[in-house]
């Protein structure tokens, strides 16, 4: 009896989980197919689920309209670039509130958080004036110092929940075994959260990866994503869903990739410290 | 071999220097078939300037005049050519932003623009933008279905008739709705539409004293007529309905009736977008009365070429202007992909073209309307602009009348709610702004 209801419950959980997977999946699945419609296929109502004259129209125009290696390029160097920027600064600082904490960290951490609730908006102009004085719009450079900014309290955070996790008493061991600092967070610290970093590093590739407010306002050409390759592709006047779709499928597909080769770590990484 | 190193050397020397020389124009854009043509064929330019190089930015509209904005406002120079339309072109120039287009060269034709259209990118007399491409409005219906419902498309059809004729033609089970126009909020969306419908009842935004008129007469009767169409004979979900989705609708034979831009035109007799091609008719936009203002034609508009004043290459983008908007490029683009794909709507010598007569049957229609269109302002209308006020708050302050229109169309609220919650906000922002003491 009680291996009938394990069963019963194992299908039912099993039939959820795919059901709400494939809700998520949908709109991605829906972008794809719509790039291999043509412009009057993607405005059909009742629109055709997969019986429909697939084609790769869409794909070729915006091959031929747009540099899509440039785009890539540039997102490549700003997410990997402030993300490892990032790191080099949030590990110390979480490591430091982690493991010696003050009667202020708290209070650091929520001050850190909160600058994330300032709509972007209200900090363009001052930030756009900065960068024309400095000379920063449309470079990688200025963009990877933003996005960098705006992830860091989230790294931080992130960092912080993961090393706490980890028992301040085997840190202490290995001090009474003679390791020092260095020797510490090399050899004792990193290899225990890595799983942690290792999520954190990958989300914040994507959320630098899938930024559309500064990267749309501070690049024109030369240091523009894919986001802005994206957003050429949007027409006040003209069908553009399927352009706009092949576009999109273009520009998630690298980030796509490295999220499936790498969706061990990431889950492994998001669940830690969840069961203790 | 000393002789072919140095020559080689002063040939790397000569190469550089002439990449040195090479000025790179970065040119904004909007997204729309004329525009991505352009980029197309580019090289006739470049092959003519070769010291001229051309960095496109395409962008969303509301992204592209978000960015032109900021650009322009902080003197960020990081364009040298903008695409701008009708509402930008006279509030920059007052600000000093936009240089003057004095000069665009001995055979580029200035007089041939069309009159309206060159009005509207004047400020005091001086043309401040290059128009690429303009529009105004016109009624799109459907021949064969007005045929099988008995009923004839006049010349100039009122909205009465309009209404009447859509009551015959809806067949809601068949899928088939008598109208579909803007209900999609926004000033450039429903706002253009209801700007210009308001019009046709002899109301404007603003009277002379900035005094905000959504409790007219003609407000009222356009307001109260637009809900009780959209609700009877409109499609469902009108509320988030913008120039694309009723394109779309339109092309898959969903819509009777359909009153919009004039450019809309090109896209549903194109075989390749439309399912009804070969059906579509053009009658001139309807009035809402006897000798209505510009009969009818109560919208104007141009995706124009300007040149902000941050720019440090104003000569080569005056160069570029000039080339983009000439008569030059119009036989260019004729030859190359056939006259209907011309950028209509900006010179009279393309609707004296016989070839482009034959080619696009809608562009009398379109000349009509462009021609009666007047947006100059008045003794009763302080402001430029039909569909649009062109003072720097109408983008916010049409944008919230227009959420409150939108949510009488999906029954949210009555006409009459609607009328006097757009008339508190109006009248809110306007003395906010100091229009009304």
């Amino acid at each position: 009896m009680a291996r009938a209801v394990s069963t019963r419950r194992k299908v039912f959980f099993t039939v959820l989980a795919w059901t709400v997977g494939l809700l998520i999946f949908f709109p991605i699945l829906w972008t794809i197919l719509t790039s291999f419609k043509s412009e009057g296929e993607a405005i059909m109502t009742p629109p055709h689920f997969l019986f429909f004259d697939w084609t790769l129209e869409g794909y070729h125009e915006v091959q031929a309209r747009s540099n899509y290696f440039l785009y890539m390029m540039n997102s490549v160097w700003l997410s990997f670039g402030s993300t490892l920027l990032g790191l080099l600064v949030a590990v110390p600082a979480a490591w430091a509130m982690a493991f010696s904490p003050t009667k202020r960290t708290r209070g650091i951490l929520l001050w850190m958080l909160s600058t994330k609730m300032l709509p972007a908006v209200g900090v363009l102009i001052p930030i756009y004036l900065i960068f024309q004085k400095l000379g920063l719009l449309d470079t990688r450079l200025g963009l990877i110092v933003v996005l960098f900014l705006i992830n860091l309290p989230i790294i931080v955070w992130m960092l912080y929940t993961y090393f706490k996790e980890i028992p301040g008493e085997i840190l202490e061991a290995a001090r009474m075994d003679g390791a020092n600092l260095r020797k510490e967070i090399l050899y004792v610290l990193t290899p225990m959260a890595v799983p942690g970093i290792a999520s954190t590093v990958l989300l914040n590739i994507i959320l630098a990866w899938n930024e559309a407010f500064w990267t749309l306002n501070l690049t024109t050409h030369d240091a523009a994503p894919l986001t802005v390759f994206i957003a050429s592709y949007s027409s006040p006047e003209g069908l553009f869903w399927a352009k706009l779709s092949a576009a999109s499928t273009l520009a998630i597909a690298p980030i796509l990739v490295l999220g499936w080769f790498s969706q061990k770590q990431l889950v492994r990484g998001l669940t830690f410290g969840a069961v203790k | 071999m000393k002789a072919k190193t140095i020559l080689a050397g002063a040939a790397s020397l000569l190469a550089l220097t002439a990449y040195a020389k090479a000025e790179t124009l970065t040119i904004a854009t909007v997204n729309n078939g004329d525009m991505i043509r352009m980029q197309g064929l580019t090289d006739d330019f470049t092959k003519a300037n070769p010291d001229i190089q051309l960095n496109w930015v395409t962008l969303e509209e509301n992204v592209l005049r978000q960015k032109v904005t900021t650009d322009i406002a902080t003197k960020g120079g990081q364009y040298d050519v903008m695409t701008i339309g009708t509402y930008e072109v006279p509030i920059w120039a007052k600000n000093g932003w936009l240089v003057s287009l004095g000069d665009l060269g001995d055979d580029y034709d200035v007089d041939d623009l069309l009159p309206p259209i060159r009005n509207a990118l004047s400020a005091d007399g001086t043309l401040y933008a290059a128009p690429f491409y303009g529009e105004s409005v016109m009624t799109l219906y459907r021949k064969d279905l007005f045929d099988k419902a008995g009923v004839t498309m006049p010349e100039k059809p009122t909205w009465d008739f309009i209404k009447d004729a859509a009551s015959k033609i809806t067949d809601k089970n068949a899928g088939v709705y008598g109208i579909c126009l803007r209900g999609k909020p926004g000033w450039g969306e429903n706002m253009a539409f209801l700007g210009n419908l308001a019009r046709d009842y002899g109301a404007n935004y603003f009277d002379a004293n900035w005094k905000p008129q959504f409790e007219s007469e003609g407000w009222k009767k356009a307001i109260e007529f637009y809900v009780d169409l959209m609700k009877n004979y409109g499609p469902p979900g009108a509320a988030s309905n913008g120039f694309n989705e009723n394109l779309a609708l339109f092309g898959s034979g969903k819509c009777g009736m359909w009153m919009d831009a004039t450019v809309a035109a090109s896209f549903v007799t194109d075989p390749k977008q439309s399912q009804v091609a070969d059906k579509v008719g053009f009658a001139k936009a309807p009035c809402g009365e006897e000798n209505c203002p510009n009969d009818g034609a109560n919208w104007l508009w141009a995706w124009s070429l300007a040149i902000p004043a941050g720019s440090q290459k104003q000569d080569a983008a005056e160069k570029f202007i000039a080339w983009a908007t000439s008569k030059h490029y119009a036989e260019l683009v004729a030859g190359k992909e056939g006259w209907a794909n011309v950028p209509p709507g900006t010179r009279t010598s393309l609707y004296d073209n016989p070839d482009y007569q034959k080619a696009a049957p809608f562009a009398k229609q379109t000349l009509a309307a462009i021609n009666a269109a007047d947006p100059s302002s008045g003794p009763d209308k302080p402001y430029n602009g039909l569909q649009y006020a062109a003072i720097p708050e109408f983008q916010g302050l049409g944008t919230a009348v227009g959420q409150i229109f939108a949510a009488a169309v999906s029954g949210q609220m009555s006409a009459d709610q609607a009328l006097q919650g757009a008339q508190a906000t109006a009248t809110r922002e306007m003395t906010k702004a100091g229009y009304i003491k």
